[in-house]
């Protein structure tokens, strides 16, 4: 999209200038604490600079003073939606570093986690987008329903809803109780009636088509330049999914399919993200048929001091790939901690969406990307 | 996922090298646009992270055999520097990582900046900018990210001193902290 | 549906098929039920509990059966809860939590000797977050995580700073608050204390038979060198 032609607007005789917004920190669309300073010619978006750094906390540098064990509960607050990816990509790049074999139950119960967290994610952001459309709180209110039950499953295995702290390095902290599986399996098997009412409601829905279709649309040779990744990169028709790329953990055991779309515009994002509750629900059936009993933590040397060395791991988490970079140098902290944060990159491309659009399109635009800003400011 | 290999990049610049221990290619002052072009010829199209990393002047302990043939451990000053570190993978090619550092000393930190090349270094360039001073030249947009405009130091550099807090207030917690300053605590 | 507006109007269907829905069917209640949980709980009232000295905490009223809020120091009960309490005050725990939150002094007796309590344990709730990092490095089972979550205080100083007196609590409040958890680490701590037994029975036969065997071996030199006696006598 092109931004408009100054001359034009001076060959009318009609003197205008440009109004500048401050999409401020407070608003209820923002996702956060987030600023844009949008430049306004009428209604159509000239120029528009992200501002954030409200929630900065300096998580990385309070990170080198403390022991690996101490960041687990930090990594929580990062992502605060999907506490338990960040947790594993933390434990996996931490693995990394020290040789732990991690058992299979724990490998299992770590996918389901996962999966179960992709869920809360994606139908968090299904509600909170349409919210931002303008439905003003049903669908959203259906969405946090199925949100709730399945919080309540992790409140049971890990004593809290959001800031589980649950993983550990070789495993996790605590087996689930008896009856986890059943009940998580009873979630599991109504999510899909959910998922059909849910399109029912939305898709079809001559307002979101419109409002959707068509707007900030992303390229698949930006998306791939500018390090998109996540829901936005296979929107633009890229199929580059973690789970399939690297395989970590036990993701090669399972059957599932990774949907991407065709032309990269809020729509397509919206879609994609439908689509892919189907497939973690695929996961997860697979996952509750197959898991074995056994133990749950590997052999973890007591006190964790990893010897001079550099890894750098990665998972396919709800929002992108969300990477940490540890370098250990021998003491029981580390060197340098650095999270790779997928919600930071995909705002590259904000302004080359936005340009051209109206500025109701923006709020829908920023809506699509699916920010958080815990994990952009960090 | 299949290993991007460090090889043929360094046959193609034979000034780079390779550094085993951090698996990393270390590229020489004024290199690193022309030695990005070329990887992006090849197929690495996906730049996945940017950091920096700040080491401090250390002395390091060495055993080596001097004149007369025996094992002697010297000690020398290694230099303060700083670290700029990308993560290269190729989407095209599913492979990947490919580590490039880049080294610039500590004060006067200069970088080249790798943004035009791939663009997601943009806002990651300027988050080392920001906490670490490092100046990338050609940056399109090279202003403070995190921490406001008109703020001075570089918050993550190690030798980073924290400034006189003029909000504070009275808490419990303050008693903690007295208590941890004075003993020697492992957290 | 092919007419324009007819996503719209399917749309409407599904919001009155849940309107109506929710009088007869509860899964279509989009406020929190609890018909979800299991066995249909509500909030439980946990209290109804002798109250420690020094306490400020109201009566507690618990969530669920494995929600977790902030630590409390476990004593096996008896008149005097000081004397039953299992903490030793080694520091562990001060160590390990990540915001430094704990606060511990240890108990000296009128010689100075080190006696195994805390005379000071304070933990900092403004500052504290749940993290349950010091329940799983804690060597003695002393502190375990309380889900009371009524702690509303009108000082914000004093009031959010938890004394010794307010975090103990008995192990039978322990086991109605999270019954399962409370079973399991009884039922480890037997086992450890079983092995323990048998390891110090066992080390007790050894020396003892180790006893039995040096006298016999004495007393048979000791024979021997009468015999040899004898034999000397004789000749």
């Amino acid at each position: 999209m092109v931004a408009p032609n100054y001359e034009l607007i001076a060959q009318d005789g009609l003197e205008t200038s440009l109004l500048e917004v401050s999409m401020g920190p407070h608003h209820p669309s923002t996702h956060g604490v987030f600023r844009m300073d949008v430049k306004l010619d009428g209604e159509t978006v000239v120029d528009l600079k992200p501002v954030f750094g409200y929630l900065h906390r300096n998580h990385e540098k309070l990170a080198e003073n403390m022991s690996y064990l101490a960041n687990m509960p930090f990594t929580d607050r990062l992502d605060y939606f999907n506490s338990m990816t960040n947790n594993w990509a933390y434990a996996l790049a931490a693995e990394g570093l020290v040789e732990i074999e991690v058992p299979e139950r724990a490998e299992y119960l770590r996918v389901i986690m996962a999966e179960l967290t992709r869920l809360v994610n994606h139908v968090s952001l299904v509600g909170f987008f349409v919210n931002d459309l303008g439905a003003l709180g049903t669908p959203l209110m259906y969405a946090f329903r199925e949100r709730e039950k399945i919080l309540d499953l992790f409140e049971e295995a890990s004593g809290a809803r959001m800031m589980c702290n649950y993983f550990r390095f070789g495993g996790l902290r605590c087996d689930v109780p008896a009856g986890w599986l059943d009940r998580a399996r009873e979630v599991v098997d109504q999510f899909p009636e959910f998922l059909d009412e849910y399109e029912k409601l939305l898709c079809e829905n001559e307002i979101i088509l419109s409002r959707t279709q068509g707007i900030g649309t992303l390229s698949r040779e930006l998306a791939i330049n500018a390090g998109i990744t996540g829901p936005m990169l296979r929107a633009s028709g890229v199929a580059y999914d973690l789970r399939k790329v690297d395989a970590y953990g036990i993701y090669d055991r399972f059957q599932f399919r990774v949907p991407y779309g065709e032309v990269g515009d809020c729509y397509d994002r919206f879609m994609v993200r439908m689509l892919e509750m189907r497939e973690s629900v695929q996961i997860l059936r697979q996952a509750l048929d197959g898991i074995p009993e056994g133990e749950i933590m590997g052999k973890a040397p007591r006190v964790f001091k990893p010897k001079p060395a550099e890894v750098y791991g990665r998972v396919e988490g709800p929002k992108g790939e969300l990477g940490f970079y540890l370098i250990a140098d021998g003491t029981p902290k580390p060197y340098r901690y650095r999270v790779r944060p997928p919600s930071l990159i995909n705002l590259t491309v904000l302004r080359d969406m936005c340009l051209g659009q109206k500025i109701a399109d923006a709020v829908v635009i920023l809506g699509s990307i699916d920010i958080v800003l815990g994990e952009v400011d960090r | 996922m299949s290993e991007l290999s460090h090889e043929p990049l360094l046959k193609e610049f034979p000034d780079a090298c390779w550094d085993e221990a951090a698996g990393a290619v270390i590229v020489p002052e004024g290199r690193a646009r022309v030695m990005a072009e070329w990887l992006l010829m090849q197929g690495v199209d996906y730049c996945s992270n940017v950091t920096g990393v700040d080491y401090l002047e250390a002395e390091v302990k060495e055993k080596i055999t001097n004149d007369a043939g025996e094992e002697e451990t010297v000690t020398r000053t290694e230099p303060g520097r700083i670290d700029v570190v990308y993560h290269l993978y190729s989407m095209r090619d599913q492979t990947g990582p490919l580590v490039l550092k880049q080294r610039t000393g500590r004060e006067n930190a200069q970088a080249e900046s790798l943004t035009p090349v791939w663009r997601s270094c943009e806002l990651q360039e300027r988050e080392v900018f920001d906490l670490f001073g490092v100046d990338f030249k050609g940056h399109p947009d090279q202003r403070r990210i995190l921490m406001w405009d008109e703020y001075e130091e570089h918050p993550m550099r190690k030798d980073y001193t924290e400034p006189f807090d003029y909000e504070w207030e009275p808490t419990p917690h303050d008693e903690i902290l007295e208590k941890h300053k004075k003993g020697k605590v492992i957290v | 549906m092919s007419f324009l507006g007819g996503g719209i109007f399917s749309g409407m269907a599904v919001t009155l098929r849940n309107f109506v829905g929710s009088y007869f069917d509860p899964d279509r209640l989009t406020t929190n039920d609890y018909s979800w949980r299991p066995e249909g709980q509500l909030p439980q009232s946990a209290g109804e509990y002798p109250r420690e000295e020094g306490e400020q905490l109201s009566d507690t009223t618990t969530v669920t059966n494995y929600s977790r809020n902030f630590p409390m120091l476990l004593h096996d009960g008896g008149d005097n809860p000081m004397d039953a309490i299992r903490c030793v005050a080694c520091q562990i725990c001060e160590r390990e939590c990540p915001p430094q939150c704990i606060y511990i002094e240890k108990d000296y007796d009128e010689n100075g000797k080190f006696i195994k309590r805390p005379a000071v344990f304070d933990i900092d709730i403004s500052v504290c977050m749940g993290c349950q990092i010091c329940v799983e490095v804690c060597p003695f089972d002393s502190i375990v995580m309380n889900s009371q979550f009524e702690l509303s205080t009108p000082n914000r100083f004093d009031g959010l700073l938890l004394h010794r007196g307010d975090l103990l609590k008995s192990n039978d409040y322990y086991h109605r608050i999270h019954p399962e958890e409370a079973k399991a680490r009884d039922q480890r701590m037997a086992v450890e204390k079983a092995a323990k037994e048998a390891k110090k029975k066992a080390a007790a036969e050894a020396a003892k038979k180790k006893a039995e065997e040096k006298a016999r071996a004495e007393a048979e030199a000791k024979a021997q060198e009468e015999t040899g006696d004898k034999e000397e006598e004789a000749q």
